[in-house]
């Protein structure tokens, strides 16, 4: 699906934020990207988003290079409050990629009708976003990128600016748009328990410049919880090895050897 | 900005008659009363202190405001109720006037949004033309009126395009601002979803720049009451400039004081007006605003 590589990114005459970045994604997996603060993770998605050129490198979707944002690619931002058009209703919002699409105002209606119910907004259409809380706005952006059903769906740190019980009712819904839909998703956090939590493979970024520093299977049953998957042996060993590798450990210190 | 700050308190303002209207009419209209009290007291204490000062001193320079008040209705406002108590000298003053700022305002509004638009979208133009339009935006209006007197001659079409150049400047460089300001991350968003050419204009830009191309036009709206009525009183027969003029030469100054009331009433109403249509079309940016702070 999609093919990252030797992907090197350098702001004018700045030295790279990312180098050499090798990164393969199989149709319908979820994809955690974590990394310490300025490792470049952002740079990384708008590359492969094809909202910014890189400098050197390249990368593929579906075999074909990326040059610009590609028709079947959606992103969810993390600042759901600029990425949501104030002006326009909470339905008009999540419909207005639709017209690209080709839809009739009747069955661009029942897209984002369908949309928002899918994340529990069914109620909030003719609201606008900024009379809804930051976790429903996020859902809103999430109920955008859905009904505009791309094959491919990246999320800029998509829950960093919502509480912790939001970000959790947030991170099971991606659960479930991953089972329901078979997209592929690529995921960026800082959020190292969100990655183990959500992902089918976990990407760890070094510090700047950003470089593929580990890729980590996630051993996990495909149903998860919050609870119990939280206090799985896996899912804790897991997520110390992440910890440590973000953090700069080369070797997860193991007092038993 | 002005319009955003005085919009809190009127808001509490309205919560307040129908808290006390389910305690029955009176009360209601007594609040409103009061309301009206708060805000008028000042102004009617010094038309009364100016009704009896004019009073005592008997100088016919300065009516009291009670004979302006007689003489605005006297020529413009006891008319048939077919004409909307308007006279036909009323109607021969005003529609002129009215011709010539509203021309002028709306051909200021569509050249300067349209051209704003074109400028803002494009660095390149918006470089070269940058000198030119500090230049332009630099001559005092008024000045143009002779050159427009020669070329246009006196009458309407000199006063339109004295108005519309002279108040085309804050729209303009208002929608150039706001066009070229548009969040990046909005535009980021329109280019993930595809929506682009037209339909990026119409459903992201120009929504985005609104706020600053409302503020940009009711500026000019202000602009063009004042280069309405001084065109008038440089280069016209007709219209309410030409009737201060003519009651000035007449030396009847009760309707010369009329006419100066009637245009800061007019002010008063073209601004209430555009503050109206503006809070209706911009209601999301309020509201988004009130909540971000």
């Amino acid at each position: 699906m999609l093919e990252v590589e030797n992907l090197t990114h350098a702001y004018g005459d700045a030295p790279p934020v990312i180098v050499g970045i090798d990164l393969e994604v199989k149709p319908g997996e979820l994809v955690s990207i974590v990394g310490p603060s300025g490792c470049g993770k952002s740079t990384l998605l708008r590359c492969v988003a094809g909202l910014q050129s890189p400098t050197g490198g390249r990368v593929l979707l579906d075999g074909k290079p990326v040059d610009k944002v590609p028709g079947n690619l959606a992103v969810v931002f993390q600042d759901y409050s600029r990425s949501l058009f104030p002006w326009m209703s909470v339905r008009d919002n999540v419909a207005l990629p639709l017209r690209r699409r080709g839809l009739g105002r009747a069955e661009r209606r029942e897209a984002s009708g369908k949309a928002l119910e899918s994340v529990g907004l069914a109620d909030a259409g003719a609201k606008y976003p900024w009379q809804l809380s930051g976790g429903m706005q996020q859902r809103v952006a999430i109920a955008r990128a859905l009904a505009y059903r791309p094959e491919f769906l990246i999320m800029d740190e998509p829950f960093g600016s919502v509480d912790a019980q939001t970000r959790e009712d947030l991170e099971d819904l991606l659960l479930r748009v991953r089972g329901d839909s078979g997209m592929t998703i690529l995921l960026v956090t800082h959020d190292i328990d969100e990655s183990v939590y959500v992902g089918h493979r976990v990407i760890v970024l070094s510090r700047s410049p950003g470089r593929v520093r580990a890729d980590l299977p996630v051993g996990l049953p495909s149903a998860r919880d919050q609870i119990t998957t939280r206090e799985r042996p896996e899912f804790v060993h897991l997520r110390a090895e992440v910890g440590r590798l973000v953090r700069g450990h080369e070797t997860p210190a193991d007092p038993a050897s | 900005m002005s319009v955003l700050t005085s919009e809190r308190p009127s808001g509490e303002r309205h919560g307040e008659p129908g808290k006390r209207g389910r305690r029955g009419a009176p009360a209601l209209a007594l609040a409103i009363l009061t309301g009206a009290a708060a805000r008028l007291w000042l102004i009617v204490l010094l038309t009364a202190g100016w009704e009896v000062g004019t009073r005592i001193a008997k100088d016919p320079f300065f009516p009291p405001p009670s004979t302006i008040l007689r003489v605005m209705h006297e020529i413009w406002f006891s008319g048939p109720v077919s004409q909307l108590l308007l006279t036909d000298k009323a109607i021969d003053d005003f529609r002129p006037s009215f011709i010539n700022l509203f021309g002028g305002w709306s051909l200021a509004a569509a050249g300067g949004v349209l051209l704003g638009i074109v400028i803002g979208r494009s660095r390149a133009v918006g470089e070269i033309l940058d000198p030119l339009l500090q230049f332009g935006r630099s001559i005092p209006p008024p000045t143009l009126i002779p050159f427009f007197i020669v070329i246009l001659d006196l009458g309407t079409p000199m006063q339109v395009t004295t108005i519309a150049f002279g108040v085309v400047w804050p729209v303009l460089l208002n929608t150039i601002d706001g066009v070229r300001t548009v969040d990046s991350l909005q535009l980021q968003t329109a280019r993930v979803f595809d929506i682009t050419g037209a339909q990026r204009l119409r459903r992201i830009i120009l929504p985005a720049a609104a706020p600053k191309i409302f503020a940009g036009l009711r500026v000019s709206l202000g602009f063009a009451l004042i280069l309405m009525v001084i065109s008038e009183l440089i280069g016209s027969t007709t219209g309410i400039g030409a009737h201060l003029i003519n009651s000035q030469q007449s030396l009847e100054l009760p309707e010369m004081w009329a006419g100066i009331v009637l245009l800061g009433l007019l002010g008063c109403l073209f601004n209430a007006i555009f503050v109206l249509v503006e809070r209706r079309l911009l209601s999301w940016h309020r509201g988004a605003r009130r909540l971000d702070s």
